[in-house]
């Protein structure tokens, strides 16, 4: 009797160990899939205008501009060459800027350097910046992917 | 019997056989009455706990007050920083205690951390004590980090970028780490109401739980006494918690208070430039004090050792200190039995060493081009 009521009772006891639990995870998945975000849903871009003519840019300068929703480089060496790069630095994905005085591209936040070809040079960046063509038509400068 | 002619004071007294009529509050009293504190030559770090609770007070009111003006989006968090500390009446005084309490907080912390290490209170039987301080040591960092990127200034979106960067590079789970922790690929807007709501109410739960468990064994098993103390043979001397003890607790609050004040008054918490996430990272940019070790250290490491990226090493060597100071408890088995162990003081005084001389070295380190 004692035996049956404690093999009832472990069963009583397992069913709802196993209910709750059961119930846990169901409520804790959507929690956690509502945790990560959705992908957004921009389009990857493939080429950008930038918002300046060719005469505008000066020689050995570097400006930011908008590739998507990533910051991109525009490069005029000192030798009059246009160049594009993604902007954001290799090593912890901070946005780099361009330094007249040294003719190379910077990165602030851990004093990553890279040449005028996009290549790591000096500091931290494992890899080169991501180089995008560069096209003149006319007066609009066409910067795309896959140089 | 004289009885006292002060009206509160007999306010005071049929309030409280109100309340002893109803719940019985003989066992908190006899507790109150009977808790006492050792008396040694290292008292002296028993009060940094307690300055680091205060703090914590503070960072809560200042907070609920903050609240009020706050607004959590891209478009809108920096203006309405700015307007606490430009238009609303003592709004950057309010705002400035609440930053500077979070680096004084920190700091306070630090020195309660190390003292504990150093006088090996970890030892058994108080290991849950210290593993739920060391989980309150990583929520207080979360803590400022998520803080730090409220007001969306430019120094505070480039280091989330780098913090979260970071994070990404924890092998396996980092890269979903990373898009939870921004709430998408990049830090944007959608970073900000994370964070906001990690600031604002999960840290702040978890916090009010785990210190209240934290506060509950430091009550149920009372101070630790140094083993060379214990070791001395001496007999050891006490005094009563209350007065004596929080009396000089009050002694700490106050002062902490005073350097509070003198602080956000004379060093008023600067606002900074608003992020623009098409702008390059400025130069001089660095992260909150109590991260430059680590910012400096990422400095430090070379891109590639090896066939491994210098950044996943580094991650990886925060990630082991950080998990030896979390097991300390478990590993100093000699401790543990009372006997010396020279080990792992040398390990806590380099950890330490480690610690001050890099942050030194990364304010010395030329921030500009």
């Amino acid at each position: 009797m004692e035996t049956l009521a404690n093999s009832r009772r472990g069963f009583v006891n397992f069913l709802m160990g196993t209910g709750f639990g059961t119930m846990a995870v169901w409520m804790l998945y959507p929690v956690l899939r509502y945790l990560i975000p959705p992908k957004s849903g921009e389009p990857t871009i493939a080429s950008v205008a930038v918002p300046w003519k060719p005469a505008e840019v000066k020689t050995n300068s570097g400006k930011i501009f908008k590739f998507g929703s990533q910051p991109g480089m525009l490069v005029k060496t000192p030798a009059g060459e246009l160049r594009a790069f993604a902007a954001t630095c290799t090593h912890l994905n901070c946005t780099v800027q361009y330094r007249e005085e040294k003719q190379d591209i910077w990165c602030a936040c851990h004093n990553g350097v890279y040449d005028l070809n996009g290549k790591n040079v000096s500091g931290p960046p494992p890899r080169p910046l991501e180089t995008y063509k560069v096209n003149v038509k006319g007066d609009q400068i066409v910067v795309s992917k896959g140089a | 019997m004289a009885r006292s002619p002060n009206p509160l004071a007999g306010l005071a007294r049929n309030v409280n056989a109100w309340l002893e009529e109803r719940i019985d509050l003989s066992g908190i009293r006899e507790l109150i009455r009977h808790k006492v504190v050792p008396v040694h030559r290292h008292t002296i770090w028993y009060y940094f706990g307690g300055m680091t609770l205060f703090l914590f007070v503070i960072q809560v009111l200042t907070g609920i007050l903050l609240l009020l003006y706050y607004r959590p989006s891209a478009e809108e968090a920096f203006e309405s920083v700015q307007f606490i500390v430009t238009e609303v009446e003592f709004g950057w005084l309010i705002r400035s205690i609440h930053s500077w309490s979070a680096n004084l907080l920190v700091a306070t912390m630090m020195i309660h951390l190390f003292s504990v290490y150093f006088t090996q209170a970890y030892r058994k039987p108080r290991e849950l004590t210290w593993v739920s301080g060391m989980c309150l040591f990583g929520i207080f960092l979360f803590f400022g980090f998520s803080g730090y990127l409220l007001p969306w200034n430019e120094l505070a979106y480039f280091a989330t970028k780098v913090g979260t960067d970071v994070a990404g590079q924890i092998p396996v789970v980092g890269h979903l780490m990373a898009r939870i922790l921004r709430g998408g690929d990049d830090v944007t807007g959608a970073t900000l109401s994370r964070f906001y709501g990690i600031h604002v109410a999960i840290l702040p739960a978890i916090t009010t739980a785990l210190l209240g468990f934290h506060l509950f064994l430091v009550q149920k098993q009372g101070m630790s006494v140094p083993p060379e103390v214990e070791r001395s043979g001496a007999p050891l001397r006490t005094m009563p918690f209350l007065p004596d003890f929080l009396l000089r607790d009050l002694v700490g609050w106050l002062s902490a208070l005073a350097v509070l004040g003198a602080l956000a008054a004379y060093f008023p918490w600067e606002l900074g430039v608003k992020a623009d996430p098409f702008a390059p990272a400025p130069a001089g940019i660095r992260p909150e004090w109590y991260f430059m070790y680590m910012f400096q250290t990422l400095k430090y490491i070379p891109a590639k050792i090896g066939p491994i990226d210098g950044e996943l090493l580094g991650v990886l060597g925060f990630g082991l200190g950080g998990l030896f100071l979390f097991l300390v408890p478990f590993l100093d088995r000699k401790t543990a039995r009372g006997e010396k162990s020279p080990l792992f003081t040398w390990i806590g005084v380099a950890i330490a060493a480690y610690i001050v001389v890099l942050s030194v070295l990364g304010y010395m380190a030329p921030g500009g081009k």
